[in-house]
């Protein structure tokens, strides 16, 4: 629980640095706070599995390692952040703070023992993402993006709620605990129809959050239209933070009612993966492409939800790492060549190995890993993923998953064709020391967790 | 108050319940074909406002303070998103003289 207490101090902190026209300790500052917020994460762990704050918030080892995630997460964005946000405004402090608060709600998200702080982690963190989405105020592009999230966002916040208060109308409560115990009481029969329209509310709500089919039509927008850095935050970190809060409303509450939900799982997650893949294929843009391959992802990662248990709990968190990191080196990359060449396009990629063969390969070893090929982390995620769905008999879909991940292949390795085999205009990457890092880190631990799974897969 | 509460308590609780439902689909139907941003935010102001009443009479009739206590947050939250999002369309009204979202178009694929 210290972890989100410092995250928001620090969070204070970097803001009053900015007053002080600190402006070059923000980035050193921020990345210390989180390592130690990480630090304290990780210290917490196997030790307090009891509810605290009279129930409100649960730290238990899926927080910590949900928490551990995203905080490493942002910590590689930030370090992204040499020179990005100096050229859209000289008040780079609010910048920080602000992802620094949109983490503290993913922490809220992640960590929620109270339907209550559910709902007010998804504010905390959508409310700081629906600014971040728009900081380049005279860019029409981030304008439309931070309209188009804001709408949909409140929107779907919307139905989040309704869905909460008809379970507190069936439940009389809004703990998770008590409305488990509802949950199983009733089971044979007993459980109002208020409570499953209730469910189906929540399941929408928590759809539009994580961009799943049919709720996935602002996602590419909004993603394409922010910074390039906030996408990786969104698509990443928040992705991640979203389904972390869905499968511990869905594990610990809803999980005796599955006939009822899964099947609509079921078809959200068809529907998602092959909206997702088959669009990607149709891209000009890199960065659209990856927005909707970060709604493929989803797909995915959706799978755990219908194998429930621990099992999927380790599926989701070894799937949202590989993702994550992945996803990383390939933000990366996109901003660099960006600040190059202006454009966001497959084009800029061409020949890009001859005269940066590190950058290349590390985008390389994202792509296959986002691919899911073996010896990358990415098919570590997919075949733990794969294999819980198998467990459940869900054979239909496993081969939905696998043609999908096929065409997955196709859209992936245009990047790398692209950089290996076709001629372009040979430009040298200025590559930063911080991206060099960012970059290097990420891939190696692609390549660790693809060869070693059970560092993290056998975590909770 | 416990008067307040006998007199919310004279009503029966699923009147509150449609009551309820029916101001949520307006909002939700209000999202949905209405083409002015600011509508679209009061449609979404309207879902919230329906949330809040059904919670006020869950709560009165459980007797349970939990309920209102969720009220005073989804103001608190509708208040800020309220401020973020005014900023926001003002932003937008300032690039391109509108809050039509039909403009909003130039991200297609």
């Amino acid at each position: 629980m210290n972890t989100l207490i410092v995250i928001s101090v620090l969070a204070l902190v970097v803001l009053y640095l900015g007053l002080f026209k600190a402006g070059k300790s923000l980035l050193p500052v921020s990345v210390m706070g989180l390592l130690l917020a990480l630090g304290l994460a990780v210290a917490e762990w196997n030790v307090n599995p009891a509810p605290i704050y009279k129930g409100m918030m649960l730290f238990d080892n899926f927080a910590i390692a949900f928490s551990a995630i995203t905080i490493l997460g942002t910590i590689l964005i930030l370090l992204l952040s040499k020179n990005y946000f100096e050229k859209i405004s000289e008040h780079v402090a609010e910048y920080y703070t602000i992802i620094l608060f949109a983490l503290a709600g993913i922490m809220v998200m992640v960590s929620y023992h109270n339907l209550s702080m559910l709902f007010i982690g998804v504010e905390i963190m959508s409310v700081s993402l629906y600014i971040l989405a728009g900081i380049k105020r005279r860019d029409f592009a981030s304008n439309e993006a931070a309209l188009k999230y804001f709408l949909m966002g409140a929107f779907s916040t919307g139905f989040l709620l309704f869905g909460i208060t008809l379970i507190y109308g069936s439940a009389h409560s809004f703990d998770l605990e008590v409305i488990k115990q509802y949950v199983l009481n009733n089971a044979n029969g007993g459980i109002s129809p208020m409570f499953y329209t209730g469910l189906s509310l929540i399941l929408i709500g928590l759809c539009f959050k994580i961009g799943a089919a049919p709720f996935h039509f602002w996602t590419p927008d909004v993603y394409e239209g922010s910074p390039t850095l906030i996408t990786a935050f969104m698509s990443t970190v928040v992705k991640t933070a979203g389904f972390a809060a869905f499968l511990r409303l869905f594990i610990t509450c809803f999980a005796p009612l599955a006939d009822f939900w899964v099947p609509t799982i079921i078809v959200i997650t068809a529907l998602t993966l092959f909206i997702g893949n088959i669009t990607a294929l149709y891209q000009s843009s890199f960065k659209r492409m990856l927005a909707y391959s970060s709604i493929s992802h989803a797909g995915y990662m959706l799978f755990a939800i219908i194998g429930l248990g621990n099992a999927a709990i380790n599926a989701v968190l070894v799937y949202a790492t590989a993702y994550t990191i992945a996803s990383i080196i390939a933000f990366a990359v996109l901003i660099l060549v960006k600040k190059q060449t202006g454009s966001d396009n497959y084009e800029g990629f061409n020949g890009l190995a001859k005269k940066n063969p590190f950058v290349a390969f590390t985008l390389t070893i994202a792509m296959l890993s986002l691919a899911g090929i073996p010896l990358t982390a990415g098919f570590i995620g997919k075949f733990f993923m794969f294999s819980s769905a198998v467990a459940q008999y869900q054979i239909w879909l496993v081969v939905i998953a696998i043609i999908n991940a096929i065409i997955g292949i196709f859209y992936y390795f245009r990047v790398i064709v692209a950089m290996y085999f076709k001629e372009g205009k040979n430009l040298i990457l200025a590559t930063p020391i911080q991206f060099r890092f960012v970059l290097a880190v990420s891939a190696i631990l692609t390549l660790v967790f693809g060869l070693y799974p059970t560092i993290i897969s056998e975590l909770i | 108050m416990d008067n307040f509460v006998s007199s919310i308590q004279t009503v029966p609780l699923n009147h509150y319940l449609i009551l309820s439902s029916i101001i949520f689909t307006i909002g939700v139907i209000g999202v949905l074909i209405r083409r002015n941003a600011i509508i679209i935010f009061m449609s979404v102001e309207l879902m919230l406002n329906a949330v809040n009443l059904l919670l006020t009479a869950f709560s009165a009739y459980y007797g349970d303070a939990a309920g209102q206590v969720f009220v005073f947050f989804i103001m608190a939250l509708a208040a800020a998103e309220v401020a973020v999002g005014l900023a926001i369309i003002v932003m937008v009204y300032r690039n391109t003289s509108s809050v039509d979202i039909n403009i909003l178009n130039r991200l297609k694929w």
